[in-house]
């Protein structure tokens, strides 16, 4: 990394995409108009599970506009089945063809494709096509799924267990229970959710049969992955095949895999040849694309009587739901990684159990696994502290390694980067004014009311990853042009959807070649122009992405240096790089990178063996993962009558390393905790017993809005990673895995005299209400 | 099987007159077709979004005769004779509006598909309101969802474009 100036990074820039987005015409994929564009729309599952016994297409053909009215039977043997990517050894893995078969699995689960020349004619073809179906018996508990006799998801698997994955770390874990004074357990419900970015998904697919090649826009993540794997469903090669993510409308994990809908566009196109566009509609959004989370845990903490904490003993039971999409078996795994937090606990058991049962598939939502062991280790900290009656924040204290003590190693098995616990977790009592709150909460006990405070102290997993640890590579691509003119255009493999990586990257290279941030374009999302990449997901991309173009600028400075020498007649040794300009001491002049951008595309005084041009690629794998943390603090009151919780104060400081962009940050980190916020009080995906989604709309799936968010009290501290040169660790997950057991915790604090020590989210007002009314009933 | 779908009965087309960001458009409109996809399909003003279909998320707001509407649960027709501004013309002559402005400054977008419509919602809010509290200002944006943004950088957005003169 070269001695630059840092002019622009640090620095709270504005966003540079930003003017398109507010005047409203940037161009996301429902936007792109094509000529004789076809418009898709899907029949779908209204059960469960049944059998399909009959389906009639005739009326919806006759109708005025329809074009094609397809079913499994004509198109599954044409199209490759779902891909799933996670390395789980012995995953039984059902077949997931892109239309339903004569089975359906899921409410929502594709039957029939009806393509027309107009978005509303195909939604009266949906409408008109019959399918009969014979209701099957349906399995909708995890629980349930996994006891003999039950309800098979997929009668063929023979079993409704996707897989067992066991974590034993650190030293023996009998042996640890054998020295406890105590055991402390608890059963911990992380209910399932749905991502819901305000854009559905979107898909045009044009094919150009002249020449074999296929064009896919695709509301996306993972333009890259979708590269990779359309080719084998529907057999245009990768060299063939170019996808663009537009401007993308929100991801969330949502938009991180590969979908039948996408391949069914591809597919269509080349069988109709003409071009195709799916717009989900949210109902559709809400059943058939992924969901989040959905784990049920049974914990076991070994501990001695002054708070020590011997090991910890797990078993989680997963819910896949009834297919594995791309990285379904995989999320899980990822909490095991990380069970024990920011604490030194050195024994650690863990079996998950992913089972399939008859809903949507779950897959990575913001956070992926890390919120789940997260809220899990934090509940259980409070519960600990309570039962031996300790201070929270001192068992929390006891239990953090020394700064000094990284890279710290363990027992999940993974190796902590770098980390100041203490100093985010004082930070973050300075910030809330701790002694004032702990005596208004003192004191607004004493008169009754049930306020509380709740404290979450988190570590959690970015920059995935090492590609070790990944199912086809973690590294990411970037690619650097010092254009003749000067300019800089910067390509990065990675796919940003709202994260700002425009106005991010923009800085890091402007900084790296000293050049004004006006002349850096950041181009991504076009696998025509980003030739390779490994995408957004993971807290990666400025992390991963955005060193791999640091390797870019260091190569082109190096061979800049070597055009400068030549014409200063200088040896290269000799040559300064500062600032934009090259200089030699004794040189008459020194030398801007434009106008040695301008010799090396001339290219008629080049140096001896060197190529013409000024650009460079580079491929970053990253060695470790990268450990951001930190500490939220939130203090809420609740309303006795109505069960309303009320969020007084919000406090967190996170350590994502140095900051790129102070303002984005602030940005990811304030809606990551929205998302927390949700999640702790309001939001939970619901089916009944027979299979049904209940919360298939806005209407029913309850999203914070403006009013439900408190104001934010933000602050950070900096502890860099040495995973890479900008000493960065990522922040598009953290507020979504730091502050759900912060919002938990205080509500459950609120509750505690009336000795509620644990409720499982979310914690509605109808659900705190019963939990104050049955208490109140019992003690009378 | 397929008795209850009679065959559809040839569609009637209605005239229509709207003033679309200050034009005067004429129409003959299937009556069914919704105000946002006459915006978006027929006039190529592609920043109005659908998020959810149910007017529920608001990404499809614009002002009709100066008041905020969710053009997804809105027929088209029904704008007859009105006059509609969308994200599209609230810029004039090039010059940014002050809540786009405020969007900008104050980092009130991440994705951008929900800004239009908390856009065109927060100009309505300062037309009524020209300085409103942050607490006014939630309550005004509570028919708009975003997943991005966590709300509170959107509050700063419309405090600015309320100190820049708000709804001008």
């Amino acid at each position: 990394m070269s001695a630059q100036a840092k002019k622009y990074s640090g620095q709270p820039l504005k966003r540079i995409e930003d003017p398109r987005l507010i005047k409203g015409i940037g161009t996301y994929t429902d936007d792109l108009r094509l000529p004789g564009l076809l418009h898709v729309a899907f029949v779908r599952s209204p059960h469960a599970h049944a059998r399909v016994t009959s389906i009639d297409t005739s009326v919806a053909k006759a109708i005025k506009g329809v074009v094609a009215v397809l079913t499994g039977a004509d198109v599954n043997e044409k199209c490759g089945v779902v891909p799933c990517a996670a390395a789980i050894p012995d995953l039984k893995l059902p077949k997931h063809t892109v239309l339903a078969g004569d089975r359906v699995y899921f409410v929502g689960h594709p039957v029939v494709v009806v393509v027309a020349d107009d978005a509303y004619a195909a939604r009266d073809g949906v409408d008109a096509v019959e399918v009969e179906y014979d209701p099957l018996p349906v399995v909708v508990n995890p629980e349930e799924a996994i006891k003999p006799g039950a309800t098979l998801t997929h009668p063929d698997l023979g079993t409704n267990v996707a897989f067992t994955h066991n974590v034993n770390g650190g030293t023996d874990i009998d042996e640890a229970f054998r020295r406890a004074d105590r055991v402390i357990k608890q059963r911990v419900y992380h209910q399932r959710l749905t991502p819901m970015p305000i854009e559905p998904r979107a898909v045009v697919a044009s094919y150009h049969a002249g020449e074999g090649t296929m064009s896919i826009w695709s509301s996306t993540q993972v333009p890259h992955y979708l590269r990779t794997l359309l080719p084998g469903m529907i057999g245009v090669a990768e060299n063939k095949l170019r996808i663009v993510a537009p401007e993308v409308g929100g991801g969330f994990g949502a938009k991180l895999n590969v979908y039948a809908e996408e391949a069914l566009c591809g597919h269509l196109a080349m069988r109709l040849g003409a071009p195709v566009k799916w717009a989900e509609s949210r109902r559709e959004n809400a059943t058939s694309t992924i969901h989040g989370r959905d784990q049920i845990g049974y914990y076991e903490v070994a501990v001695k009587n002054d708070g020590t904490i011997l090991g910890l003993k797990a078993r989680t039971i997963a819910d896949l739901g009834s297919y594995c999409q791309l990285l379904t078996p995989a999320v899980p795994t990822l909490t095991g990684l990380v069970l024990t937090g920011c604490y030194r606990i050195p024994a650690v058991k863990m079996e998950i159990v992913g089972v399939y049962t008859h809903k949507m598939a779950t897959d990575a939502y913001r956070g992926a696994g890390r919120p789940e062991a997260t809220y899990l280790i934090e509940r259980l900290m409070d519960l600990v502290a309570k039962e031996l009656g300790l201070d929270r924040v001192d068992l929390r204290l006891k239990h953090f390694p020394a700064p000094t003590e990284f890279p710290f190693g363990t027992a999940c098995g993974v190796t902590y980067d770098s980390g100041n616990y203490q100093g985010a977790l004082e930070k973050a009592r300075q910030l809330a004014d701790w002694k004032a709150l702990m005596s208004e909460r003192t004191a607004a006990r004493k008169s009754g009311r049930l306020f509380g405070v709740g404290v979450s102290t988190y570590v959690e997993i970015c920059a995935i990853g090492p590609s070790a640890a990944m199912p086809a590579g973690g590294w990411e691509w970037g690619c650097v042009r010092v254009e003749i003119s000067g300019k800089v255009t910067a390509i990065t493999g990675t796919s940003p959807h709202g994260q700002g990586q425009e106005t991010s990257f923009a800085q890091i290279v402007a900084d790296q070649l000293g050049v004004s941030i006006e002349d850096v374009v950041v181009m991504h999302g076009d696998t025509a122009v980003a030739h390779y990449g490994r995408d957004t997901y993971g807290s990666r991309a400025t992390v991963i992405g955005g060193t791999a173009l640091v390797m870019c600028t260091d190569k082109i400075i190096a061979k800049a240096k070597i055009f400068a020498a030549h014409l200063l007649k200088v040896a290269p040794d000799q040559v300064a790089f500062a600032d934009g300009q090259f200089s030699a001491p004794g040189a008459e002049k020194t030398l801007s990178l434009a106008a040695i951008a301008g010799e090396a595309y001339v290219a008629k005084n080049l140096p001896p063996g060197l190529e013409p041009g000024l650009e460079a690629s580079s491929f970053f794998e990253i060695p470790n993962f990268t450990f951001p943390f930190g500490t939220h603090i939130v203090a809420v009151e609740i309303d006795r009558e109505t069960g309303q919780v009320a969020i007084q104060k919000y406090v967190a400081v996170d350590d994502c390393g140095p900051q790129i962009n102070p303002l984005l940050v602030e940005g990811q980190v304030q809606g990551g905790i929205a998302h927390s916020i949700g999640q702790a009080l309001f939001e939970q995906t619901v089916y009944d017993e027979n299979g049904q989604l209940l919360t298939g709309e806005f209407m029913d799936y309850a999203m914070p809005r403006a009013t439900d968010i408190p104001e934010y009290i933000l602050g950070h501290t900096v502890t860099p990673s040495p995973t890479n040169p900008l000493g960065i660790k990522g922040v598009g997950e953290a507020g979504t895995i730091g502050a759900t057991p912060a919002v938990a915790n205080a509500v459950i604090d609120a509750l505690e005299s009336l000795g509620v020590t644990h409720l499982d989210m979310p914690l509605t007002p109808e659900r705190v209400w019963r939990a104050i009314h049955q208490r109140t009933v019992a003690t009378v | 099987m397929g008795a209850r779908h009679q065959p559809l009965e040839a569609p009637v087309s209605i005239p229509v007159r709207i003033t679309i960001n200050g034009t005067l458009r004429q129409f003959d409109l299937d009556p069914r077709m919704l105000l946002v996809h006459l915006l978006r399909d027929a006039c190529t003003l592609t920043g109005t979004h659908v998020g959810c279909e149910t007017g529920i998320c608001g990404a499809c707001t614009v002002l009709l005769d100066g008041s905020a509407v969710k053009s997804c649960t809105m027929f088209a027709v029904q704008a007859d004779g009105a006059e509609v501004t969308t994200i599209e013309g609230l810029a004039k002559n090039g010059d940014l509006h002050p809540v786009q402005q405020g969007f900008w400054e104050r980092h009130g977008l991440q994705c951008g598909y929900c800004t239009p419509g908390m856009i065109m919602t927060s100009v309505q809010l300062l037309s009524r309101n020209a300085k409103p509290s942050r607490e006014e200002i939630a309550h005004g944006l509570a028919g708009n969802l975003c997943r991005c943004t966590g709300y509170s950088h959107i509050i700063d957005a419309v405090q600015y474009a309320a100190g820049m003169g708000g709804a001008r």
